[in-house]
């Protein structure tokens, strides 16, 4: 078996599986716009679809909620086939990009628009009663009648959302549901989702490009790459194991190298990299020897010092992010590369400058062997 | 270039002008004023063939804008689940029914209508049960309507497709995400959304309709539509009368094309 065999666990740990994907594609026209997507949801989780745009994650999502057949495959809700079940037949429900809200309605008529679709028809009363605990939760409370162009970003936000959690959905869908907000805002509202997930139990699925909102958010996530997911994980099992140089770049940032598989002793791997120079490092998967690989080292593995052992690298420029110092060093012939420094590392005569000359080290374990895609 | 541009827009207005200022003449001539009166007016309201030819114009223009808003807007909302080669074909023929001059739409309607009516009416004779007299086919109020609802529906069709084109697909995505069925979706978001286009619609093809010459020209038969019985009436020389008529013509024509611009503008803001 090859590394790129390894996806990770395609099912949750635990809890019952609420949605499934199985062996789902969807082709338009001569796109293929995802590609035997396999997925298990359970109840109550917070999973995350992440990659860049046109990469299916939106199609998945669509898939879900009943806007797109799959041209191949399954889905199921709740163990039960659902591909040919209309969106407004599916007990689902999504937070649009743009938040999709009906402007010619008052925020209590959008919030209310679902449950108002209810047959047999529910008592007006009862679905005011419903709309103005739904506003409670958002913290929207007394704006029942405010236009919804009236309000900010972020408010609408919340109208959206709570139009959607109002309907006790199976599924939550959201798709990038931060993009129209401003950073401030976003770290905000990330902290709200997942507290409101948290007290609905709603079962959340997010699509982002956005890694740090994946990671901060999700209990899983789904890395996906030209239709196809790539992995999937928790947050930290993708950063301390990803099964490929794509989630390690994607996921956090890193250093690679590029080389060949020479041998392989006992944990670790030898690969000789395409500059010349031997490294060992510990392989996620199976590989081969003369397999094209790449070493992943992490920014923050790497060890910087005045001693005289590891590579000599000369600083090249440094970059005081407060808790951390990012330095960019050179080696002679792996080239530029990133090195984190805790601020207590620091030698006594005060940070590294410019144009030092110093010594890099990692330990071999930190070294990932990774697929070279 | 700019005298030039105000030259264009005198020769343009300064005609409608003169016919509004005439037609508060206090004199019986059209060329020469003599004092402020509003006289004509009253003989205008007063003339019942004038009156006759009113309300059958009304009549034709309310029914086909109705009829063209309706079919209009169930044409353009059908065509959005189009794509391809047949919406391409259908958008040429609705700009081309647009762009067609009136007089090839008038003649070719009364031919069409003509040679229909000429070869159905034996018919309708021959299976209408013994006794009764049998109803003929006639070209009059139903050809008029028919002809000018057939060309202001492509009007709609423009209009309505704009907007609903600048529609956002999300919103009625949106709408059956929350449980609407396609109906209850048209009727709860689309509709709403793409109304002020439709009364935009419906103003400006009763204007269309009302201001129509040419095409009831050939098609009316025996009715007389107001601009008809204006031309007929000018063979027999320009009255402060047929001035009167034009102006209160033109009054209403302007009042529901502004109307129908402010619409169309309204409602395009609040969808952003």
């Amino acid at each position: 078996m090859e590394i790129r065999g390894y996806i990770g666990d395609a099912s949750p740990v635990n809890n019952m599986v609420i949605a499934e994907l199985r062996g789902v594609s969807k082709r338009f026209g001569d796109v293929l716009a995802a590609s035997d997507l396999n997925l298990s949801i359970a109840e109550g989780e917070f999973l995350s679809f992440l990659g860049p745009s046109g990469c299916g994650k939106t199609t998945a999502l669509r898939i879900l909620a009943g806007f797109e057949v799959p041209t191949e495959g399954e889905v199921l809700l709740d163990g039960e086939v659902v591909n040919d079940l209309d969106a407004h037949h599916r007990p689902v429900n999504m937070v649009f990009q743009q938040y999709a809200l009906f402007p010619h309605m008052t925020v209590a008529q959008n919030i209310g628009y679902g449950l108002r679709q209810r047959r047999p028809r529910l008592p007006k009363a009862q679905i005011a009663e419903k709309v103005s605990k739904a506003l409670d939760v958002v913290q929207l409370s007394g704006f029942d009648d405010r236009k919804v162009w009236e309000m900010s970003g972020g408010q609408q936000q919340r109208v959206a959302l709570a139009r959607a959690i109002i309907n006790e959905p199976k599924l939550l869908l959201l798709d990038e549901p931060m993009a129209a907000l401003d950073r401030k805002l976003r770290k905000e509202m990330q902290i709200e989702l997942q507290n409101l997930q948290r007290q609905l139990g709603i079962t959340f699925v997010l699509v982002t490009h956005d890694q740090e909102e994946a990671l901060s958010m999700s209990d899983r996530i789904c890395v996906m790459k030209d239709g196809r997911i790539v992995q999937i994980g928790s947050p930290q099992e993708l950063y301390d194991q990803p099964n490929s140089r794509y989630v390690a770049g994607f996921v956090g940032t890193s250093n690679f190298f590029d080389g060949k598989v020479t041998e392989q002793s006992g944990a670790l791997i030898s690969v000789l990299l395409s500059n010349g120079l031997s490294m060992q490092g510990k392989p996620v998967g199976k590989v081969e020897t003369d397999q094209e690989v790449c070493i992943s080292v992490r920014p923050e593995q790497i060890n910087l010092s005045r001693n005289t052992d590891g590579l000599s690298v000369i600083v090249q420029n440094r970059i005081f992010l407060g808790e951390h110092t990012e330095y960019l060093v050179r080696h002679e012939t792996l080239g530029e590369f990133l090195v984190l420094s805790p601020r207590q590392s620091e030698p006594d005569n005060g940070p590294f400058k410019a144009g030092d000359t110093l010594f890099a080290s990692w330990e071999a374990s930190a070294a990932l062997v990774l697929d070279n895609t | 270039m700019r005298l030039y541009a105000i030259c264009v827009y005198l020769f343009l207005y300064i005609p409608i002008g003169v016919i509004a200022l005439f037609s508060f003449n206090a004199g019986r001539h059209a060329s020469q004023l003599q004092g402020f009166s509003t006289k004509w007016y009253g003989k205008v309201l007063s003339n019942p063939f004038v009156m006759d030819a009113l309300e059958t114009s009304l009549t034709v223009a309310f029914t086909s804008a109705l009829l063209a808003s309706l079919f209009g807007t169930m044409a353009a909302v059908a065509l959005q689940g189009i794509k391809g080669p047949l919406r391409t074909a259908f958008d040429l023929l609705i700009y081309v029914a647009v762009m067609i001059p009136g007089i090839v739409i008038g003649i070719a309607t009364l031919i069409g209508l003509v040679t229909v009516f000429n070869q159905l009416n034996p018919l309708i004779a021959a299976i209408w049960p013994e006794g009764f007299e049998a109803p003929k086919l006639h070209m009059g109020m139903g050809s008029l309507i028919a002809a000018h609802t057939m060309f202001l529906m492509a009007l709609v069709v423009i209009i309505v497709r704009a907007r609903l084109a600048g529609m956002d697909r999300a919103l009625t995505e949106a709408s059956s995400d929350l449980y609407a069925t396609p109906m209850g979706t048209f009727v709860q978001v689309t509709l709403p959304m793409i109304f002020p286009a439709i009364l935009a619609g419906f103003l400006l093809s009763f204007t269309f309709s009302f201001d129509d010459f040419i095409i009831a020209f050939f098609v009316a038969g025996s009715e007389t539509t107001l601009p008809i019985y204006v031309f007929s009436s000018i063979r027999r020389g320009v009255t402060p009368e047929i001035n009167a008529i034009g102006t209160m013509v033109l009054a209403v024509s302007l009042i529901m094309l502004v109307t129908a611009q402010l619409l169309l503008q309204r409602g395009g803001k609040k969808t952003k």
